[in-house]
């Protein structure tokens, strides 16, 4: 992180050119980023980027949160959200408690509302909560006064994620405005890509999706014309010609018993990023994975540790972006 | 609302001309000085606070940008939360003799905040304060080292600082508000 740190720092000294202000930011709740504004996702880059000097130094702490207590509740597995989550927390020194339902009263039966309810008496300021049902952190804000982050429900929504992998092409790109991105892979159950889809084409970029079409969300082969920045290409060649950005995403194996695949062979044959697809986008282009990676299924070894790789600095930006979420959230009002 | 000008150009540069004077008297060997300017306007007077000693002992001396905005008492109780710029800092600030920059001293909360901000980046030497205006009213037992000029003013008036590198105009005023929400 240190060698890369040192390119995104903006000119020493100087001041943003643009006035911002934090009355940009609406949110009381992170749900999804259907409901951001390019002004808000600017915020959250701009605190990001004063997060991060702090992530650089020899004691990565700050007094910010003292006093607060951040819940992680989690439904899911999960290594670098979680944790990511856990640090930016205790980088700001709120208390973190973690929960998971696989160790909590939930295997006793306790319904969603219920444990929740639990964590607010308990005097949770933020819950940050991984769900397999699609919604129902939205359940959780009807029931709930403390701020709901979304980190992930089912194959709905992953917006702090999507904010991370925005934020890490924003730091190498400059801007977003008029980039192409193309995702690749097991979109019909990814909530990073809907997420995303949401988040590039508010910041302005234009969204190819490349898979099978049993692959693409129900009904999204038919309506794409409603969302014109968005195209949809099943030949991975053609997709990524000219390509700027590139998400590969994890092809979620334990999802694949419905027969949407003849085989993951066929599916590495089709799909795989490797070295000599990765030639047909921009030389300069970026390749993101949101993680776990399925290593020689959707992307090739020599592709993931490739120099145009940039997948271990978005777990390192994660922390950062998500300081900044957890700071714009307590300042905030219901 | 009435307007008084307190400080014109001129008085902002001999001012501040003076301030770097007792600076460089002050700490016998500068080779250990850094200014770190409090964002947003204490880092245009560090900055040219460090081009007059420079001036006056061809030396250069090394300028942090210090934001406060995580170091803050009073988050929650904001109604407009501050938006956190970078901290910059280009040396390690150990054994150094810092000069902590602002532009107004107020309440002192600003500085108490700048402090155990300095102090989470390591352990300066010394920290000294100087500002281009006081205005009194202190909440905490802080004292500047240098000082522009002492304003007395009321709580209810507010003293608006303005420097060409963020505002296009170098001046100092009073601003009498009656009744007017109580800043900081």
């Amino acid at each position: 992180m240190r060698t890369t740190q040192r390119k995104d720092e903006p000119t020493l000294l100087m001041e943003p050119k643009a006035a911002v202000t934090t009355s940009a930011w609406q949110h009381h709740h992170i749900l999804d980023l259907d409901d951001f504004t390019p002004e808000e996702i600017e915020l959250v880059f701009h605190i990001a980027d004063a997060m991060k000097e702090v992530l650089s130094r020899p004691i990565k702490k700050v007094p910010t949160l003292r006093g607060k207590t951040i819940i992680t509740l989690f439904y899911e597995p999960s290594t670098r959200t979680r944790l990511s989550f856990e640090l930016a927390a205790k980088n700001l020194s709120a208390d973190v408690l973690n929960l998971s339902a696989s160790t909590s009263s939930v295997t006793k039966g306790e319904s969603l509302v219920d444990t929740l309810g639990t964590l607010e008496a308990l005097g949770a300021d933020i819950v940050v909560m991984r769900h397999p049902q699609s919604g129902a952190p939205y359940i959780a804000t009807k029931y709930l006064k403390v701020s709901i982050v979304n980190a992930g429900d089912g194959w709905h929504a992953h917006p702090t994620q999507a904010l991370l992998d925005l934020y890490t092409i924003g730091k190498h790109k400059g801007s977003l405005k008029g980039l192409k991105a193309v995702i690749i892979g097991d979109i019909r159950h990814s909530r990073v890509a809907r997420s995303n889809i949401w988040g590039l084409t508010t910041m302005g970029a234009k969204v190819t999706l490349c898979c099978p079409f049993t692959l693409l969300p129900t009904g999204l082969d038919k309506q794409h014309y409603h969302f014109p920045q968005v195209s949809i290409e099943p030949d991975i060649e053609l997709a990524l010609d000219g390509a700027d950005v590139i998400m590969a995403l994890r092809l979620q194996l334990e999802r694949q018993q419905g027969g949407l695949l003849p085989s993951i062979r066929e599916y590495i044959q089709l799909y795989q990023l490797t070295e000599s697809r990765l030639s047909k986008a921009k030389p300069e282009a970026l390749v993101l994975h949101p993680g776990p990676v399925n290593e020689g299924v959707e992307i090739s070894p020599a592709v993931a540790y490739c120099p145009q790789s940039v997948i271990n600095e978005q777990v390192a930006n994660g922390v950062a972006v998500r300081m900044a979420l957890l700071y714009l959230l307590v300042g905030s009002k219901e | 609302m009435s307007k008084k000008i307190i400080m014109t150009p001129e008085d902002i540069r001999q001012t501040l001309a003076r301030i770097a004077h007792e600076i460089i008297e002050r700490n016998k060997t500068i080779e250990h000085l850094i200014l770190v300017g409090m964002r947003t306007r204490g880092l245009p007077l560090a900055k040219r606070l460090a081009a007059y000693i420079e001036d006056f002992e061809k030396l250069k001396i090394p300028v942090g940008a210090l934001d406060i905005s995580l170091y803050r008492d009073d988050l929650t109780s904001l109604n407009l939360q501050p938006v956190v710029k970078r901290t910059d800092i280009p040396v390690n600030i150990d054994d150094k003799a810092i000069v902590l920059v602002d532009d107004v001293l107020y309440t002192g909360r600003s500085t108490r905040a700048a402090m155990d901000a300095l102090i989470d980046l390591g352990r300066p030497q010394s920290i000294q304060l100087a500002v281009l205006v006081d205005r009194g009213h202190r909440e905490l037992p802080i004292r500047a080292n240098y000082v522009g000029k002492n304003i007395p003013s009321s709580r209810h008036e507010e003293i608006q600082v303005q420097l060409e590198e963020t505002d296009g105009i170098d001046e100092v005023a009073i601003i009498s508000m009656p009744a007017a929400k109580e800043r900081q």
